[in-house]
C-alpha cells in the first residue's frame, strides 16, 4: 500500500486535483479569477511534489514502473503544464468554462504520465488515448469560432486513424509473440517479415502523433485553428511525452530490430527537417509558422534518436526540456498579442520593438534558442542531438541536418528583422503584461539561459539515461 | 472441422483496408467515423482470433479487445460532440464545405 502511494504519487496528485476542480465546478459559484489562482497554485504544488520522495520500482506485475529518468520526464511535463496554464490566464479569464478546461488539460497530463511509466502495450494504448481524446475537445474550446471547430474535427479524425494504425500494429505484434509486456517482447521479437510489418504500422502511429513528415498534414491546420493555449500545449507537452515513450519503445521493445528502424528513421528525419524548413519559409500566419518550425525541430530530434546510445536518450530529454522553455516563450508572446489584438500575421510584428521592447526581447531570445544561436540553450541542445547522431558515423544525415540549420536561421531571423528593423504605419499598440504571463515569460527566459550555461543539468540527465 | 486462422486474418485485414479506403474517399463526417470503427473492429477480430488459436492459455488478447471497445465508445462520443458543434458553426458536416484555413 505504501509502495502504491509512493510510486504512483504524481498520478495520484493529478487525479485528486481533477476531482477537486470537478467538485468545485458542480458545487460552488467561484469567480474565474479565484479558480485560476487555485488551479495555478495546485499545479505549482504538483511540480514541487514531483521533486520529493521519489523511488524506483514497479507495480501491477510490471504494468507500471518508474525510475529517476521517468520522474524527471514527468517533472518536465508538469513544468510545461504550469507555464501553459500561467500563459493562458488572460484568455481563460474571459471564458465561461474555466474548470472544464483544467479538467481536460489535467486528464491529458494524467494520460501522458501513465503512458510514460508503462511497461505493457495495453497500458500504453489506454494512456495514449487518454492523452489525445481530451485534446480534441480542448482544440474546440473556442466554441463559437469556425476555425476552432474545424481544427478539432481534423484533429480527432487524424488522431483516431493514427491510433487505428497503431492498434493494428500492436495486434500483429501480439500475434507474433503472444505477449504484451515490454520486457518479454524484447526477447521474443525477431527480424522476420511479420514483426517488420507490425513495426511499420506502429511507427506510422507514432509519426502521426509527433507529426513526422509524411504524416504531418494535420499539424498546420490544427495549430492555426485551435486556441493559442492549446496550440502551445500540443506543440510542446503532447509531442514531448510521445517522444519519451517512442525512445523507450524503440530502445527496449524493438532492440533486436535496431538495424531496420535505423534506416527508416534515417529517411524520415531527413524528409522531416527538409520539408518542415521549406514550408516554414513561406508561412505568413505566425501560428502556422511555428507549426512548421516545430515539424523541423522534430526532425532534429529524430537525428538524435538514431544515435541509440546513452548520449541519444540524454540529448533527447535535454532538448525537450529546452524546447519547453523556448517554444513556450515564443507562444507566450504570440498568445498575449493574439488575445488582446487578435492579430496573428508575421507582417503585424513589423515595428514591434518600438512599442513593446520587453515582449520583443522575449520573442527574440526564444527564436534565437529555437534556431540554435550559441549563448542560448537551443545551441547546446542541437549540438548534443547532432553529436549523438554522428556517433553512428552516418555523415550524410549529419550534413543534411547541419545545412538545414542554416536554412532555419533564415526564417527565424526574418521575424527578428521584422521586429527590430522594419517600419510599420500601424504597429501593435503597447500591451500591458498581466502578472501570470509575466511570471511565465520570466521562467522561460531564465530557463533558456540557465539550462544552456550550467553544465550540471546536462550531466544530471546523462547520468540517468540508458542506451540501446 | 474448424476454420483455419488464415481465413479469419484475411477477413480482419480486408476490413482494415475497407475502413482505410472509406476514411480517405468518403466526405461525410459520420461515414468517416464509421470507417474508423471498421478499422478498430478489424483490430478486435485480430486480437480475439490470435488469442483463441495461438495462445489459448492466457486472456491477454480478449482483454485488449474489451479495452478497445470501451475507448472507441469514448472516442465516438467526443467525435460526435465535435461534429455537432461543427454543424452549428458551418451548417454542414461535409468536409468539402469546411475549408476555413487555406494557405
Amino acid at each position: 500500500m505504501i509502495d502504491f502511494l509512493l510510486l504512483m504519487k504524481q498520478e495520484l496528485i493529478i487525479t485528486v486535483i481533477i476531482f477537486t476542480l470537478l467538485l468545485l465546478k458542480i458545487g460552488t459559484e467561484m469567480s474565474n479569477t479565484a479558480i485560476l489562482n487555485l488551479a495555478n497554485g495546485l499545479l505549482l504544488f504538483n511540480l514541487a511534489a514531483g521533486f520529493m520522495g521519489n523511488q524506483a520500482g514497479m507495480l501491477f506485475d510490471g504494468m507500471f514502473f518508474t525510475n529517476p529518468l521517468i520522474v524527471l520526464q514527468k517533472n518536465i511535463l508538469s513544468l510545461g503544464t504550469l507555464i501553459v496554464s500561467l500563459q493562458s490566464s488572460s484568455w481563460l479569464k474571459k471564458h465561461e468554462h474555466v474548470p472544464e478546461f483544467y479538467i481536460l488539460l489535467l486528464s491529458n497530463l494524467l494520460g501522458m504520465f501513465f503512458m510514460i511509466s508503462t511497461g505493457n502495450l495495453l497500458m500504453f494504448y489506454v494512456g495514449l488515448e487518454l492523452s489525445s481524446i481530451p485534446l480534441a475537445a480542448m482544440a474546440n474550446f473556442d466554441l463559437g469560432k469556425r476555425k476552432s471547430s474545424e481544427a478539432a474535427m481534423k484533429f480527432i479524425v487524424s488522431s483516431a486513424f493514427a491510433s487505428g494504425l497503431l492498434l493494428f500494429g500492436i495486434s500483429l505484434v501480439y500475434g507474433a509473440t503472444g505477449t504484451l509486456t515490454f520486457s518479454e517482447l524484447a526477447s521474443h521479437i525477431t527480424g522476420g517479415p511479420l514483426p517488420v510489418f507490425a513495426f511499420v504500422l506502429l511507427l506510422a502511429g507514432f509519426a502521426f502523433k509527433i507529426s513526422v513528415v509524411p504524416f504531418h498534414l494535420w499539424t498546420a491546420d490544427v495549430y492555426e485553428g485551435a486556441p493559442v493555449a492549446v496550440t502551445s500545449w500540443l506543440s510542446v507537452i503532447s509531442k514531448g511525452s510521445v517522444l519519451f515513450v517512442f525512445v523507450s519503445v524503440l530502445y527496449t521493445v524493438f532492440k533486436p530490430m535496431a538495424g531496420t528502424w535505423y534506416n527508416m528513421l534515417f529517411v524520415l528525419s531527413m524528409l522531416t527537417i527538409l520539408i518542415g524548413n521549406l514550408f516554414a519559409i513561406r508561412q505568413n500566419n505566425i501560428k502556422r509558422f511555428l507549426a512548421f518550425s516545430s515539424i523541423a525541430q522534430i526532425g532534429f530530434i529524430l537525428v538524435g534518436i538514431t544515435g541509440s546510445s546513452q548520449l541519444a536518450t540524454a540529448s533527447v530529454v535535454y532538448f525537450v526540456l529546452i524546447y519547453v522553455f523556448s517554444n513556450l516563450a515564443a507562444f507566450g508572446v504570440v498568445a498575449l498579442v493574439s488575445s488582446v489584438t487578435g492579430r496573428e500575421q508575421v507582417s503585424d510584428y513589423k515595428g514591434f520593438y518600438k512599442t513593446n521592447p520587453v515582449l520583443s526581447w522575449v520573442l527574440t531570445i526564444a527564436l534565437f534558442s529555437l534556431a540554435g544561436v550559441p549563448p542560448t540553450a537551443g545551441f547546446f541542445g542541437k549540438f548534443f542531438l547532432l553529436m549523438s547522431g554522428a556517433g553512428k558515423g552516418n555523415y550524410v544525415l549529419i550534413t543534411v541536418a547541419a545545412l538545414n540549420m542554416i536554412i532555419s536561421f533564415y526564417y527565424y531571423l526574418r521575424i527578428v528583422k521584422a521586429i527590430f528593423m522594419d517600419a510599420n504605419e500601424h504597429p501593435i499598440e503597447h500591451l500591458a503584461i498581466p502578472a501570470y504571463p509575466k511570471l511565465a515569460m520570466f521562467i522561460c527566459v531564465a530557463g533558456i539561459i540557465i539550462t544552456g550555461l550550467t553544465g550540471y543539468i546536462y550531466d544530471y540527465i546523462h547520468s540517468l539515461s540508458f542506451g540501446l | 472441422m474448424s476454420i483455419p486462422l488464415t481465413h479469419i486474418l484475411f477477413v480482419s485485414t480486408a476490413l482494415f483496408f475497407i475502413g482505410t479506403y472509406g476514411l480517405f474517399t468518403r466526405r461525410n463526417l459520420i461515414t468517416m467515423l464509421m470507417s474508423i470503427e471498421l478499422i478498430l473492429n478489424s483490430v478486435n477480430i485480430n486480437f480475439v482470433a490470435f488469442n483463441k488459436y495461438l495462445y489459448p492459455d492466457k486472456l491477454n488478447g480478449v482483454f485488449f479487445s474489451l479495452f478497445i471497445i470501451t475507448v472507441a465508445a469514448a472516442e465516438a462520443a467526443v467525435a460526435i460532440a465535435i461534429i455537432i458543434n461543427l454543424y452549428r458553426n458551418h451548417r454542414s458536416i461535409d468536409v468539402e464545405d469546411v475549408k476555413e484555413m487555406k494557405n
